[in-house]
């Protein structure tokens, strides 16, 4: 799904990221972790082609993604969910339409569709918020809807970046339990979080793996929880 | 996507798509005002392209195959160098007619400056001889030599030193009305690249998470392209109607009993002017077109 072989990213002469060599398999689940300014979001983004390696080399999918050129990034961005932590929207779209904006992006036909976001919007919770605009919901709502519209697509990667940094415990537990139950149905997981509360309570409910980065370096894959 | 492919996603529209960019108040109004002021302006500098256009060629076509020569000569010479000036026009080619004025054709002409009672037999008015050329016109260097021969108080004037500043000048008027056109579009085009930019920086949210959820380029493109392009498009339809009843409702020349030709168009030319609402929409298209996607490499 991801393969990183020897990658590095960065700036001149000063690495964000170094050394990364690792391979995210299909139906895994990942914490990535390590302090802020570690590197997680920068991982993140070279996983969704937003940032390209400048050393080694990152598949995403089988591809090579410095040959990705722009209609294939986006493409290739249909399979895979992204939730940040200061979650965007379209402001002056009701979140209904912010949800669907994906399938809406890649010419689904929204009559078929209508059932499956009533049922997503239920699964998140935000069935009785459908009409109401993005300044309009909570800091959960906003992310729940994130979620939402990370996996409208039934996207095969869902990589997280602090999801839960704006939420209270009881809400980011609930959100936890979303990703664990998308995990369950085979989605490959990646969250990046330096919540290490949030990584032991999802102890129970999954296998995950974690990755922790530190100055740019991965320095421990593969620890089970 | 390839251009036409564009063009017709454009013209076939796509309801959820346009709703990705917010109806901002401020550029588009901006745009639309702009439009229609532009497309306003268009229509007048067509009039003056087509009018001068229509004045250059009648001016041409009026002076261009008629000569006339003067005749200065002793009284008892009058009729006898006249006879020999109409018979070497005979036997001149590309002299398609040629006949001497008469009394009265000549009063009447000089009538504008000397009042109707002008005593044209008492004053030494010079013989006037009207030369109709035909399509190949006849050379005026050698029909001058053979009028020194034959009738030396002959003086052959052809119109030309006349005819060329008045068609030169009437050919420039023509052109600056191209220029001003050219530049009124290329003034739409900066002013519409200039909103949509604007249009583009404050919606970069938009752009930001259009591209996270997997939107290509022409997808997001398209909606930019499809808004300006509608605004550019009703604003100069607004403009072309404004300007076509200003120029509709202008004073007749003829009325005034002007010499020039009235600034408008005539017939079929009154279709020219609808033609300025579909060039502001193109150049809205592609300035458009290139300011979205210059935005969108900035952005992975």
């Amino acid at each position: 799904m991801i393969d990183m072989q020897d990658a590095a990213y960065g700036y001149g002469a000063e690495p964000i990221l170094s050394a990364m060599t690792l391979r995210l398999a299909p139906g895994s689940f990942h914490f990535l972790t390590g302090p802020s300014g570690s590197g997680k979001t920068t991982f993140l983004k070279l996983c969704y082609g937003e940032l390209i390696t400048t050393q080694g080399s990152l598949a995403i999918f089988g591809q090579d993604a410095a040959t990705l050129n722009r209609d294939r990034i986006a493409r290739t961005r249909q399979r895979i969910g992204v939730v940040h932590q200061d979650c965007e929207f379209l402001d002056h779209l009701p979140i209904a339409e912010n949800i669907a904006l994906p399938l809406t992006v890649a010419g689904r036909d929204m009559t078929q569709s209508v059932a499956n976001l009533r049922e997503l919007m239920a699964w998140v919770g935000l069935t009785s918020r459908a009409s109401a605009h993005p300044p309009e919901l909570s800091g959960g709502e906003r992310q729940r809807a994130a979620l939402a519209r990370a996996i409208i697509m039934d996207p095969e990667l869902i990589l997280a970046d602090e999801p839960t940094g704006n939420l209270d415990w009881d809400l980011s537990l609930r959100l936890l339990q979303l990703l664990c139950e998308l995990n369950r149905m085979g989605k490959t997981i990646v969250i990046a979080t330096h919540d290490l509360a949030l990584i032991r309570a999802a102890k129970a409910q999954v296998q995950a793996r974690v990755l922790r980065i530190a100055a740019g370096k991965l320095v421990a894959a593969g620890a089970n929880l | 996507m390839s251009i036409p492919t564009e063009v017709i996603a454009l013209l076939r529209g796509d309801a959820q798509a346009d709703r990705i960019v917010p109806r901002a108040g401020q550029t588009a109004r901006l745009t639309l005002a702009v439009s229609a002021a532009m497309a306003f302006l268009a229509v007048f500098a067509l009039a003056l392209s087509l009018a001068t256009g229509r004045l250059a060629d009648r001016w041409s076509q009026a002076l261009a195959q008629s000569a006339t020569i003067r005749l200065s000569a002793a009284e008892d010479q009058v009729e006898i160098q006249t006879r020999a000036i109409l018979t070497v026009l005979r036997q001149t080619p590309g002299v398609a007619a040629a006949r001497a004025l008469s009394d009265d054709e000549q009063r009447a002409l000089l009538a504008p400056w000397f009042g109707p009672d002008l005593p044209v037999d008492d004053l030494p008015v010079p013989r006037l001889i009207e030369i109709i050329e035909d399509d190949r016109g006849f050379d005026a260097t050698g029909l001058r030599q053979r009028l020194a021969a034959e009738a030396p108080g002959a003086v052959l004037d052809d119109h030309t030193r006349w005819r060329r500043p008045l068609v030169a000048a009437a050919d420039r008027l023509r052109l600056l009305g191209w220029v001003s056109m050219s530049l009124i579009l290329g003034a739409t085009a900066a002013m519409i690249t200039l909103a949509a930019q604007a249009s583009l920086a404050s919606n970069l949210q938009v752009l930001r998470v259009m591209r996270l959820v997997g939107a290509q380029d022409s997808y997001i493109a398209r909606a930019f392209v499809r808004r300006f392009t509608h605004r550019a498009l009703s604003g100069a339809a607004l403009g072309t109607g404004l300007g076509m009843l200003a120029i509709a409702v202008l004073p007749r020349a003829a009325q005034e009993g002007a010499f020039l030709t009235g600034l408008g168009f005539q017939g079929l030319a009154w279709l020219w002017p609808l033609t300025i609402p579909f060039l502001a929409a193109v150049t809205a298209f592609w300035a458009t077109r290139l300011a979205a996607l210059r935005t969108l490499k900035g952005l992975r």
